[in-house]
């Protein structure tokens, strides 16, 4: 992340540069900031009233129900985790409200699952295989219907806006399921750092 | 009614219908609902502010990018290239914009669906490469941030892996469906 990071700042120095544009590069800097609080400051609400209802959800036995459906599923794919640990029930409601295009409920339902599967990480700055491949899941963004595309196709006269549903589900299909193979191989590849730790452990 | 007027009827009705579920099942099964609800509320704005800083460093350095006017000349470069295999050039800024900024995605898009016709075979590819993908930096910043983590491991290369994938699927499927 730390080459990624000055990558992307040198790259638009140096095109600002290139392209005159430097003075709105420099802009970008405050404008950058402002939006990222305004977005922080946006998610405090949704944070808020999505952990309210799942809080309920959990209390209720809901999540525990949903979460008992999908765990053969999910030991496949997070072998890591136990099989009684309740951060699956999260995770099944993470991509279920993905799936459904609830983007607003995703996230923060996906971030409680994160902070679960930060209590069972070892190395609280690096991320564990299943917070990669829950990450995985939700980058690919599967969704059974693009609402959002939709409306603005239907918006702009477009005679059959439907006609991309089924063709975005192939799409999105193929990427999510590419997404779940691919960190399933790369987490070989880029083994955790404090491998010694783990195995000093178990 | 027609696909279209079946797909609003299930936008509008899913979210109230999720909520109305889970209260209606917690309170048949005697959870205080309204007292749960506010204790499992107090942690959002603790999370939220643990965000700030993962997005401010993130949000910067693509607004920066965005206003060098980088994107549009990497573009440029391989535009022709692409002419030659028949894939419209205007698709690539999105191609490249939209694992970095979902705004920024939308606008390129309704761009693209202004500038030609929109039963075109452009203005369809870009609306399944948008629909069909995911902002993966702003997923990556917000919840490794949420929980802390700094160092990402491959979850910033499968992510754009996955993208890529999305993009070659989108114009292999656009092709196959709209040409």
């Amino acid at each position: 992340m730390n080459y990624i990071w000055y990558f992307l700042i040198l790259v638009s120095i140096v095109f600002g540069v290139i392209n005159g544009k430097l003075n709105e590069v420099a802009l970008a800097i405050f404008s950058g900031t402002e939006l990222a609080v305004r977005i922080a400051l946006t998610l405090i609400g949704i944070m808020t009233f999505w952990l309210g209802i799942m809080k309920v959800a959990e209390k209720s036995g809901l999540a525990e129900f949903i979460s008992k459906l999908i765990t053969p599923l999910a030991i496949k794919i997070f072998p890591e985790i136990d099989k009684h640990n309740n951060v699956i029930g999260d995770i099944a409601m993470n991509f279920s409200a993905n799936a459904l295009g609830l983007a607003n409920a995703a996230t923060p339902i996906g971030i409680k699952a994160m902070e679960k599967l930060q209590e069972i990480n070892i190395d609280k700055e690096s991320a564990s295989n299943s917070m990669c491949m829950l990450l995985a899941m939700n980058t690919a963004g599967f969704q059974l219907i693009p609402a959002t595309v939709i409306a603005i196709l239907a918006a702009n006269g477009c005679k059959n806006p439907t006609s991309i549903i089924v063709p975005t589900l192939i799409v999105t299909g193929s990427a999510f399921i590419s997404a779940i193979l691919l960190s399933r191989f790369l987490q070989k590849i880029f083994p955790p750092q404090n491998r010694q730790e783990v195995s000093d452990v178990g | 009614m027609s696909v279209k007027a079946v797909i609003d009827l299930i936008s509008v009705l899913l979210l109230p219908s999720v909520i109305l579920i889970i209260l209606t099942v917690a309170l048949v099964r005697k959870v205080p609902v309204y007292e749960v609800f506010i204790e499992g509320a107090k942690d959002g704005v603790k999370v939220s502010f643990n965000v700030i800083p993962y997005l401010v460093a993130m949000i910067v350095a693509i607004s920066m990018l965005r206003a060098s006017g980088a994107l549009e000349s990497v573009a440029a470069i391989f535009s022709t290239l692409l002419n030659k295999i028949n894939l419209p050039a205007e698709i690539l800024p999105l191609a490249f914009i939209r694992s970095l900024s979902g705004s920024a995605a939308i606008g390129i898009f309704s761009d693209i669906i202004a500038n030609n016709d929109i039963n075109s075979y452009t203005s369809k590819l870009a609306a399944i490469m948008l629909g069909s993908s995911e902002t993966t930096f702003y997923v990556l910043t917000v919840y490794f941030g949420a929980v802390g983590i700094k160092k990402y491991r491959y979850s910033l290369i499968c992510g754009l892996s996955a993208d890529l994938v999305g993009i070659i699927m989108s114009v292999v499927v656009a092709r196959c469906f709209f040409s």
